[in-house]
């Protein structure tokens, strides 16, 4: 054993004793220092992994106590966020609302229009064109936020106001679907960009677990006569079924921690609108980022308290959320490497 | 439209049959037709209605194609094929309903940010351009961006690398399992938590000021998982035989890993790094909470507010006028440009050095 070693962070394995490798032998588990120093580094960083998250609950909790113990209002039904003066008074019940309300219009877009990409890409385009639309897709998925808020507030949100007006006069009647004012900086607007944004996300997850889909049951239906739509329901559907609700879990996790595309976009109010299309509401993390600047300004208050207190809120509902869409995931072993 | 013919050969029972007993087909043209039919009404008509957004135009043609292809199957098909051609347009539908947008997002970006895109962009910063005027650059927020970024990796690189290394190689058991999960898990924080993480450990409680690094360590915790991940993935690909004979000639565990195990998965692992590293480069919300944002120069990450390419494009947003404006969207272009020139090399790496697999 005359191995020189070369990374910095292991120092040189001794010459071994038998005796050590024979107590080794029976636990097989590393006896050369190397051995040892090497699985303590890399057993640490897995432990720092653990720690990391346990810190962010722990800071966040910690900070979102202070600034609770001082607020003169109700955190849950205020419906006002003036958390800088010398009384605060602010509740998170407006964001919560703005946040899931959002949220579950990007899925209700999103997840059936990312089902049918993804069977597009997997069982309907011509074989050369699908694997560069899959990478066009992943593409996708790594444009940054800020530049769909760009794009969102300067192009979309203009786009929008004659799809809103035709909403109103045929929709208005339910309440949910009036539209008063001129811009249409509403949720729904946040609901269409955040629908756009998680597509890549619910797509590229759902494709790859159609493309689990074992051979066999397709060319079963096939055989038995069963048109393409036909095998897709009786095969591809039923088995993608556990991938598909984690995929658009994930998306939901994302459209609710969408911060700063919706900073950019919405025209924020603090009051809950009975309509979806009209402007005014706020999310959480929008929230956060655009009243930063503001509560760091004042010396003393509780301002930048108060929204971590709204920060731990939206992190235990990602926790939840992402939690719950792992666990779908792991049900299934072999959907475990579906996502990066 | 070639989605009928593929449906012929897709159907073994159709072709040994005698063509008598074959069922009435639609020619291979067939969708041309309804999705010409569906154009001309859906836009001509929303143009004589005096609807003015183009989205209505397109939303009512999609609509009245699949009406149009299924009225049409169900007349010659029967009502089985009918909806299977059905499920077809709704599947394109779906396709060309998400392509538009993003055609138009990237479209939108190259058009308006070529317009004042060039050297003096790249080579200044804003430090004593008047917001309202044209004029200025970028070159801050490049520097602040590379730096950032260049930190986050290297704290979230060898950890995130030993993680994965310890979850392949050595995991086995509840804390392997749990680390596992909380991996995952972490994939999900929102950004703009792990800066309120950094802002209240590193800012509020130890008393340091807004630096590029304090972004970085925000960074770096989002970038942990996507390496852990990425990483855990490629190692898994590695054949077990090659750590077998490394280990059946007796050389150590651990240097089996870094001389054997590494070196067959790095092409795989580079490219993780840097998918890693370019989902990180656009992130803004905690560069908002912990580098605050600075129209000069700073090119020392550790002290003093900094800026980014992404931060930059919100606070150009903010200054709400046409200079502005066209400063973004320059912005935005330079960072699509970065992030998508380092998916592409790291797709290459990928390429060029992957295992092979089944698949």
């Amino acid at each position: 054993m005359d191995i020189k070693p070369t990374s910095p962070t292991s120092p040189p394995p001794q010459d071994q004793p038998p005796l050590a490798v024979d107590k080794a032998g029976s636990t097989g588990t590393a006896a050369r220092p190397g051995d040892r120093i090497f699985l303590a580094f890399s057993r640490g960083s897995g432990i720092a992994l653990l720690v990391v998250m346990a810190a962010i609950a722990i800071f966040l909790t910690v900070r979102a106590t202070r600034a609770l113990t001082k607020n003169e209002g109700s955190f849950l039904t205020t419906f006002e966020w003036a958390a800088n003066g010398a009384h605060p008074n602010f509740g998170i019940a407006v964001l919560l609302y703005g946040t899931v309300v959002s949220a579950v219009i990007a899925m209700v877009i999103a997840v059936p229009v990312a089902i049918g990409i993804a069977l597009f890409i997997s069982h309907y385009a011509p074989r050369p064109l699908a694997s560069t639309i899959g990478y066009l897709i992943d593409l996708l998925a790594a444009v940054p936020s800020i530049v769909y808020g760009l794009w969102g507030a300067l192009f979309l949100v203009p786009h929008l106001e004659g799809l809103y007006k035709w909403f109103d006069d045929y929709l208005g009647w339910t309440g949910i679907f009036e539209y008063n004012d001129g811009t249409p900086r509403s949720l729904f607007t946040i609901g269409i960009l955040l629908a756009i944004m998680i597509l890549p996300t619910v797509t590229s997850v759902s494709r790859e677990v159609f493309l689990q889909v074992p051979k066999m049951h397709e060319e079963a239906a096939l055989a038995l006569g069963a048109t393409r739509w036909e095998v897709i329901r009786m095969s591809v559907l039923p088995f993608g079924r556990s991938g598909i609700i984690s995929a658009s879990m994930l998306g939901l996790g994302r459209a609710l921690g969408e911060t700063m595309a919706v900073a950019t976009v919405l025209s924020t109010s603090f009051d809950i609108q009975p309509s979806l299309l009209d402007s005014g509401g706020g999310t959480i993390a929008q929230n956060i980022a655009s009243g930063f600047k503001e509560a760091t300004d004042v010396e003393g208050s509780v301002g930048r308290d108060a929204l971590i207190a709204s920060g731990l809120v939206l992190f235990v509902l990602t926790l939840i959320v992402n939690g719950a869409a792992r666990m779908i995931i792991a049900r299934r072993k072999e959907y475990s490497g579906a996502n990066a | 439209m070639s989605n009928i013919t593929v449906n012929k050969s897709a159907d073994p029972a159709s072709a040994p049959q005698l063509s008598t007993l074959r069922q009435a087909r639609l020619p291979w043209w067939g969708p041309a037709a309804p999705l010409a039919l569906a154009l001309i009404i859906g836009c001509g008509g929303g143009a004589l209605i005096g609807l003015e957004s183009k989205i209505q135009w397109g939303l009512i043609s999609a609509i009245l194609f699949v009406v149009f292809t299924y009225l049409l199957t169900l007349k010659v098909e029967g009502r089985r094929q009918a909806k299977n051609q059905l499920a077809t347009s709704l599947v394109w539908v779906c396709f060309l309903l998400a392509v538009i947008p993003l055609a138009s997002l990237v479209y939108e970006t190259v058009d308006r940010g070529s317009t004042v895109l060039d050297g003096y962009f790249l080579g200044h910063s804003m430090d004593g351009t008047q917001r309202m005027l044209a004029g200025g650059g970028v070159y801050h927020a490049l520097i602040g961006t590379l730096e950032q970024v260049a930190i986050a990796t290297l704290i979230a690189v060898p950890i995130g690398l030993l993680t994965a290394i310890y979850l392949v190689e050595y995991g086995r058991g509840k804390l392997a399992k749990t680390v596992t999960f909380f991996v995952d898990v972490m994939t999900g924080i929102p950004s703009i938590v792990a800066g309120l993480f950094i802002l209240s450990l590193w800012i509020i409680m130890l008393d340091f000021s807004y630096s590029g690094f304090a972004g970085a360590m925000a960074l770096a915790i989002l970038m942990m998982p996507v390496v852990v991940r990425s990483t855990e993935e490629m190692l898994k690909l590695v054949p077990n035989e090659l750590r077998e004979a490394s280990l059946a000639l007796g050389v150590p565990k651990w240097r089996t890993i870094i001389k054997v195990v590494l070196p067959t998965a790095i092409g795989g692992i580079t490219t993780g790094v840097m998918l890693a590293v370019a989902r990180i480069a656009g992130e803004s919300a905690p560069i908002v909470l912990l580098v605050f944002g600075n129209p000069a120069i700073n090119n020392n990450p550790f002290e003093d507010a900094q800026s980014s390419l992404p931060y930059y494009i919100y606070e150009q947003w903010q200054n709400g006028n046409e200079p502005s404006y066209d400063r973004a969207w320059a912005a935005a272009l330079v960072l699509i440009a970065f992030v998508m020139i380092l998916n592409l090399v790291a797709r290459g790496i990928a390429r060029w050095k992957a295992p092979k697999t089944g698949r």
